[in-house]
């Protein structure tokens, strides 16, 4: 497999507008005759299939919710970088760009990262026209805050609701261009293969969800905008239906998969409570610039919070990084959790958990100040622990949060197979090794409103189509390869559910591919998956029919592709000996126990290629220049 | 926590439908009534029953997609969450709890509590937006937005799309749902234009859609996990006489 990143020559600051430039254009008459389907309605698959058609494409797009603003980018709570500079306080273009490639610890790619700090202003302004609610100072001006890892204030914010406002918004562009035909949303629409057509990315085969039918839909491109695969770690903040079943098909088909290492723990989430849980509940990061964090300074302290006197705590993270203190990036503030607390001085009835502690804020800004900034996220924090967060401190712990890794794919955000376009938390393209808060909305929208609509044009224009329909050999074949695989998992008849071997490969995978890495670890977690996933084809229990509603199918599917991702993953972090971002392999540390990165042996994407379940993968390197931002080591001290 | 639960459960669109008795043992009361509900369900799958089919998925109230009648009540007990963050310390151990589905004829039942809501969707794209293209917008802090009205429409924007104010309307109204989406966007200058139309289009799509009227029955503020005000159908009904005198 050849890797060509397509990177424009030139000067960083002028490399997308002279791209823009030398891209062909697409007649405006011509464009109602090219079908793009768009898979997904996140921030990602929305914002593009809405901008596409209104350039006049016809787009067809396909989610499995019931409705686009059901997507998990409406979690989303902290907010969304720009660097507007409206408070004056030294950002710009070249800032963010720097502190992007920095905060990835220099495994992202120079010139997407430009590009997306480039656009990101747009993006403000277009979701304001929108009608997005941001907030705003008293002057009626917007308001911004800083937030984890950022010495600026660019976060642009809806309450804690950002993504929740930024969806609505471009699910109302959407929504207008469905009135208008343009776009036709296929609602409770899953789906499960790409098919390829003389090696271009030609069609899909869906599930229709409710009747159970097995679909395929031809079109001249096809862009994947399905989000990350963190719940192959079973708990994680992501919402219960989030998947990796397109792009793992996808790669499956040939698509080369890029860094699936890399994965990022959030440092501030509720701590698990017992088994019965289901997933894990994110408290916004954004609560670190007015929460601090702390563990008693005695070992096994069982004393409540209120009865540790001040001396007697450890505020660790202002210790050991005076000029960041609680605003480190994620991947260091996670760490050092899961530091404090296998050296025994967590807290709460699992000594899991370190305490977020807002007293002091509530005393020197007033009760109402920190009710207005994070009220639901307290209301949150209330209703699932039933502790009242205004009178102690919280309990958090990190949780899987994020997927930096996706499909590789180039500068125009093509992966390896020609019209297979990936947008959003889905591709791999710019958060490198650890993703910066308030930098996956600004991505996701960045992809769809302001990339993918002059990049999916120059390739339709300078692509040549063979016309094909539904009814060619290469979608019957497609069908019948899900209509096969379907029948097989509704004939296996065993005796575990899909819930227990997804928990299961959870633990796996938490345990041994989680926060702190290690060779031993990591051999053991390659043996475990094939294991389980062995099993699982032989001994998992599906109830129902596949021609109805049946959410255990559509479960098993996936956790069947989570049970091979999973052992990817665990490959690829096995093969990266180094730490940098949230890959930290602990055979490799600073003295003062940072991520030790390998520059010299390691300075490169990891898109992996497929070779069978099982096998061995390919590993295709995709070396990273740095021109602008020299690599050093990341300190927050 | 032992609990025994009568759930409605129904095959598809055309099938009848029924209550159906069921036990489950052991919930932790810390546990969210839909952990409850997958507690039942691998018991049911392990006995080579059908699981109970329900919508859910963020799990932290902000999706919109479960919703279910607990006890009468729309999102159950407790004022101001969705069902998914409905938790079982709230409930007595032993107790028997009720739960059905969005009961509305504009929301057609497709499987047990799962329900078809896509007519929302569909009243939004007859209007609910600010038609402004990719690009084709001014600079953010060009527009002044006075803060009441920001907070204002930050409220209304907060409505997850979830139904349950139709669901526990007698009439079966959306209005509280229109009015949140109307009264979003009126508030924001940016909004302004559109207005008349938007207003119009949304209503008479509203009652297309099979929507019953609005009787100032208020029973769609009480059970809205978001706590949307009628204040709302206050301004729908003023943007409405509004356009329909000019
Ligand atoms: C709790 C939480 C809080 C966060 N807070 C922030 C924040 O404050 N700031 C920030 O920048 N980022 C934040 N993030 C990250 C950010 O929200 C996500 O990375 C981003 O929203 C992903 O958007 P997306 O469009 O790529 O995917 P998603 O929003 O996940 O959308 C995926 C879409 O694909 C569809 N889909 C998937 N697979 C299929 C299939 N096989 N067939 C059909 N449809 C399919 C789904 O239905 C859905 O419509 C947060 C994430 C979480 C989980
Ligand atoms: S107004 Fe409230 S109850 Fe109605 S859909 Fe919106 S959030 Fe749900
Ligand atoms: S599952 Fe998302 S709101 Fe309840």
């Amino acid at each position: 497999m050849k890797l060509d990143s397509k990177i424009p020559a030139g000067p960083i600051e002028k490399k997308w507008d002279s791209h823009r430039f030398n891209m062909k254009l697409v007649n405006p008459a011509n464009k109602r005759k090219y079908s793009i389907i768009v898979i997904g309605t996140g921030l990602a698959g929305a914002s593009a299939a809405a901008s596409l058609g209104e350039l006049g494409y016809n787009v067809l797009t396909f989610s499995y919710h019931e409705s686009p603003r059901r997507a998990h980018s409406i979690a989303a709570q902290g907010g969304i970088n720009a660097p507007k500079n409206y408070a004056n306080d030294g950002d710009s273009i070249w800032r963010l760009f720097y502190d992007t490639v920095k905060g990835g610890d220099y495994r992202a790619r120079e010139a997407n990262v430009y590009r997306l700090a480039q656009v990101s202003g747009s993006i403000i302004d277009q979701c304001v026209a929108q009608g997005v609610p941001f907030a705003r100072d008293y002057a009626g001006y917007l308001d911004n805050r800083s937030f984890g890892g950022a010495q600026v204030s660019r976060t642009f914010y809806a309450r804690g609701q950002t993504g929740q406002q930024l969806l609505l918004g471009a699910y109302s562009a959407l929504s207008r261009q469905i009135n208008a035909g343009t776009v036709k949303f296929f609602p409770r629409r899953e789906m499960l293969e790409v098919v390829l057509v003389d090696g271009q990315a030609r069609g899909v085969v869906c599930r229709d969800l409710v009747t159970g039918k097995i679909e395929t839909y031809a079109a001249n491109a096809v862009v994947l905008a399905t989000g990350g695969y963190a719940n192959t770690f079973y708990l994680s903040t992501m919402a219960k239906a989030s998947n990796a079943t397109a792009i793992w098909r996808a790669y499956k088909k040939g698509a080369a998969f890029a860094n699936p290492c890399f994965t990022q723990i959030h440092p501030t989430c509720i701590p698990q409570g017992g088994d019965y849980q289901s997933k894990l509940t994110l408290m916004s990061e954004s609560l670190r610039n007015d929460g601090r964090i702390w563990v008693p300074k005695k070992k096994g302290d069982t004393r409540r919070a209120d009865q540790i006197p001040e001396e007697e705590r450890d505020y660790y993270l202002e210790r050991l990084y005076p000029s960041f203190g609680n605003l480190v990036p994620r991947d260091v503030a996670s760490r050092r959790a899961k530091e404090m607390c296998d050296k025994g001085y967590g807290v709460g009835p699992t000594s899991l958990a370190v305490y977020l502690d807002f007293a002091e804020s509530i005393k020197r800004l007033g009760r109402h100040v920190i009710e207005e900034r994070y009220g639901n996220l307290f209301d949150m924090y209330h209703e699932i622990t039933a502790e009242d967060p205004y009178k102690g401190p919280m309990r958090i712990y990190p949780a899987v949060h994020y997927t930096m890794g996706g499909l590789w794919v180039d500068y125009n955000l093509m992966s390896t197979i020609p019209g297979l376009f990936v947008l959003g938390e889905a591709n791999f393209s710019d958060h490198g090794a650890n993703r910066l808060g308030a930098s996956a909305l600004m991505q996701g929208l960045a992809d769809g409103y302001f990339v993918i609509p002059y990049t999916m044009g120059d390739y339709l224009a300078s692509t040549k189509f063979k016309p094909v329909k539904v009814d060619d050999a290469p979608f019957i074949e497609a069908q019948g390869g899900i209509e096969g695989l379907i029948k097989k998992l509704m004939s296996i008849n065993g005796k575990k559910t899909v819930e227990e071997f997804h928990r299961e490969l959870g633990k796996i995978m938490w345990d041994n591919v989680g926060m702190g890495r290690n060779r031993a670890g990591l051999e053991k977690a390659l043996k475990e998956i094939p294991r389980l996933r062995a099993e699982f084809w032989q001994n998992v229990k599906l109830v129902g029919v596949s021609n109805d509603m049946n959410a255990e199918l559509e479960r098993a599917g996936r956790v069947a592709d989570f049970l091979e991702l999973g052992e990817l993953l665990a490959f690829d972090a096995l093969h990266r000996e180094e730490s940098c971002g949230g890959h930290f392999r602990e055979e490799h540390h600073t003295e003062e126990g940072e991520a030790q990165r390998n520059d010299k042996k390691f300075s490169y994407v990891a898109a992996w290629e497929f070779t069978g379940v099982g096998k061995k993968p390919i590993l295709n390197k995709e070396p990273l220049k740095f021109e602008y931002v020299k690599p050093s080591q990341r300190s927050y001290k | 926590m032992d609990f025994k639960l009568k759930i409605w459960r129904q095959k598809n669109r055309d099938d009848r439908g029924r209550f159906v008795d069921y036990e489950v043992k052991n919930v932790s009361p810390d546990a969210s009534f839909l952990e409850m509900l997958d507690i039942l369900n691998v018991d049911l799958v392990k006995r080579g029953e059908e699981p109970v089919a329900f919508d859910h998925d963020c799990r932290e109230g902000i999706c919109g997609s479960c919703g279910l009648v607990v006890n009468g009540r729309s999102h159950g007990p407790g004022r101001g969450i969705a069902t998914c963050e409905l938790r079982m310390r709230g409930f007595k151990g032993g107790e028997t709890i009720v739960a059905e589905p969005w009961r509305a004829k504009s929301f057609p039942i497709l499987k047990d509590l799962i329900v078809d809501r896509t007519a929302l969707d569909r009243i939004i794209a007859a209007g609910g937006y600010i038609s402004s293209k990719t690009g084709a917008v001014p600079e953010a802090n060009s527009i002044q937005v006075p803060k009441p009205a920001a907070e204002e429409a930050m409220d209304a924007a907060s409505c997850i799309g979830c139904g349950a104010c139709v669901a526990a309307c007698p009439n079966s109204s959306a209005m509280l749902f229109v009015a949140a989406k109307v009264s979003h966007l009126a508030l924001l200058p940016q909004g302004k234009v559109e207005r008349k139309e938007r207003v119009l289009k949304m209503i008479e799509q509203m009652d297309k859609e099979g929507f019953g009227n609005c009787s100032n029955n208020y029973a769609c503020e009480a059970e809205c996990p978001k706590k949307i005000s009628v204040t709302h159908i206050a301004r729908l009904n003023r943007e409405f006489i509004l356009a329909e005198i000019s």
